[in-house]
């Protein structure tokens, strides 16, 4: 697989390494009433679709940058890249 | 019709006209006391267990494409029980004893070889690591055998014992490992059970389950809908697709897993060997094929194929342990899907709703669990209370801290 990185352009997806879906950007608040069973299911309870999916890749052979890749499970195509830092910020989770 | 040396001289006499076809293809019936989805290994082996042991009737499996081709005809074909953790090693032994008697508890012949399987030691470390784990399984009733270079090389000649980087210095064997024919394995439990009366029923993809105020009444198929008493998910690798149509979640990512076959050779390698350094192992088919394995890719996936680089990472294992196999052509190379959970170790639960049952997350790890998985989830499914050798198998182990992570690596399933 082939990784269009914003910033490096294509890179070998085996400089790269796999952390999982992207909903992982939002980690809870750990002082909500509800906290434990909120990281219980941050933690452990995955979407896991057949079809496009989001996902957090780490550049560790490059510029160690985090990612957000959507790419379809069931072809390998992917059909998108972002840093994640813009991912983030756009979705408010850092300042 | 039972198989026997006297059955096959008689039909060799007879022109082979007797045999007939191994199982029956009935449509589906209206209602079920159990629908079991998933003609895999799993499926199949809880359908003989709940009609032979349990004494269940009115059982019926119905599978997307046909029986077996999915992952119990994708596998490496190797059994072993050599856990360390409670809630896994007595498990894996029940299978493996299970493996044992299978042949002559199906009449058929699954070629069960228990040719041994050799795990390799490469630093001190990892032999007071593998001496732990062999108390533990003799513990548990299993065999293990601390074995030294010396004895090593005595049957397996050709491991480079003086790599640079990754010596050998030793191995845990377990003697009664070896390996199954894999395809037999669901034939022979399909055979078995439809001449109990379970009705296996091919080319029916689940597409949703009907569920009425927390309770499963069925499932809805691409013959119709099928009622049930008790609906049995056994789909591990698609469990998240099957598990999605009634609104669950699951702890586990789908990822893939490559194997690999060589051409054809004279026995020369003897038993199963897997690299302590690396993620690799090794056994040779009846057929003659090298047949080996290693890591997963490592990302999410649902398609039935690899990426090269892991390819490479493999052969490289293979090369560090045996460089002969650089002179042996790579015949095949396939991929299947894993249910990969959060701490490595399987689920046979109920779920949250009435008569929906869960049996999935086996990681790469599956096959050899298949008889003892059957049994288990069948005496789940009978008795709505888990086997004395999978309690330790729920949902709520994330919630209540109780994960079985045999290597310690947490919620990453693609490091399991």
């Amino acid at each position: 697989m082939i990784i269009e990185h914003p910033l490096l352009g294509p890179r070998d997806a085996a400089e790269f390494t796999y952390l999982g879906d992207a909903a992982m950007i939002h980690r809870p608040d750990w002082q909500a009433e509800d906290a434990l069973a909120q990281f219980t299911t941050y933690g452990y309870l995955r979407d896991n679709p057949a079809g496009p999916h989001r996902e957090l890749w780490f550049h560790e052979q490059g510029d160690r940058s985090w990612l957000v890749v959507t790419r379809d499970t069931t072809t390998h195509e992917i059909t998108d890249v972002q840093l994640a830092r813009d991912v983030a910020r756009a979705e408010g989770r850092s300042k | 019709m039972s198989y026997s040396g006297f059955r096959v001289i008689k039909e060799a006499l007879t022109g082979h006209r007797g045999w007939g076809p191994a199982w029956r293809t009935p449509d589906p019936k209206a209602e079920y006391d159990f629908v079991i989805i998933g003609g895999g290994g799993h499926g199949l082996a809880t359908a003989h267990y709940l009609a032979k042991e349990f004494g269940k009737s009115r059982i019926a499996v119905i599978e997307k494409g046909w029986i077996g081709g999915g992952n119990v005809g994708r596998n490496t074909t190797i059994i072993r029980s050599n856990y360390l953790l409670d809630g896994n090693e007595p498990f894996y032994e029940m299978s493996l004893k299970l493996w044992e008697g299978l042949e002559q508890d199906l009449n058929y012949n699954a070629m069960v070889s228990q040719r041994g399987i050799l795990n390799l030691i490469h630093s001190d470390a990892q032999r007071d690591a593998f001496v732990r784990r062999g108390n533990a399984m003799m513990l548990n009733g299993a065999d293990a055998d601390l074995l030294s270079t010396e004895d090593i090389l005595k049957r397996y000649p050709f491991l480079n014992v003086n790599n640079a980087r990754f010596p050998i210095k030793g191995g845990l064997a377990q003697h009664r490992g070896g390996t199954v024919r894999h395809d037999a394995v669901a034939w022979g439990y399909a055979r078995a059970a439809d001449r109990r009366g379970v009705d296996i029923i091919q080319n029916c993809e689940v597409t949703g389950f009907r569920i009425e105020n927390g309770k499963c009444l069925g499932v809805e198929t691409s013959r119709g809908f099928i009622g049930a008493g008790k609906v049995a998910a056994c789909v591990a690798g698609s469990s998240g697709r099957l598990m999605e149509k009634a609104g669950m979640r699951l702890p586990i990512e789908s990822h893939v897993l490559q194997a690999f076959v060589t051409e054809g050779l004279k026995p020369v390698f003897p038993g199963v060997v897997t690299f302590g350094a690396g993620h690799f192992y090794c056994s040779q088919s009846d057929k003659g094929g090298l047949v080996f394995g290693g890591d997963i890719d490592g990302y999410n996936s649902y398609a039935q194929r690899g990426n090269l680089p892991v390819v490479e990472d493999v052969c490289e294992g293979g090369m560090a342990i045996f460089p002969m196999l650089g002179r042996v052509r790579l015949l095949r190379m396939w991929g299947g899907i894993m249910d990969m959970s959060m701490d490595g170790s399987p689920i046979i639960d109920r779920t949250h709703i009435d008569g929906l049952y869960f049996n999935g997350g086996w990681c790469y790890g599956g096959f050899k669990a298949t008889p003892a998985s059957g049994m288990a989830y069948a005496h789940l499914l009978a008795t709505d209370r888990p086997h004395e050798t999978a309690t330790a198998y729920r949902f709520d182990r994330f919630e209540t801290g109780r994960m079985i992570d045999e290597k310690g690596m947490g919620n990453q399933p693609n490091l399991h």
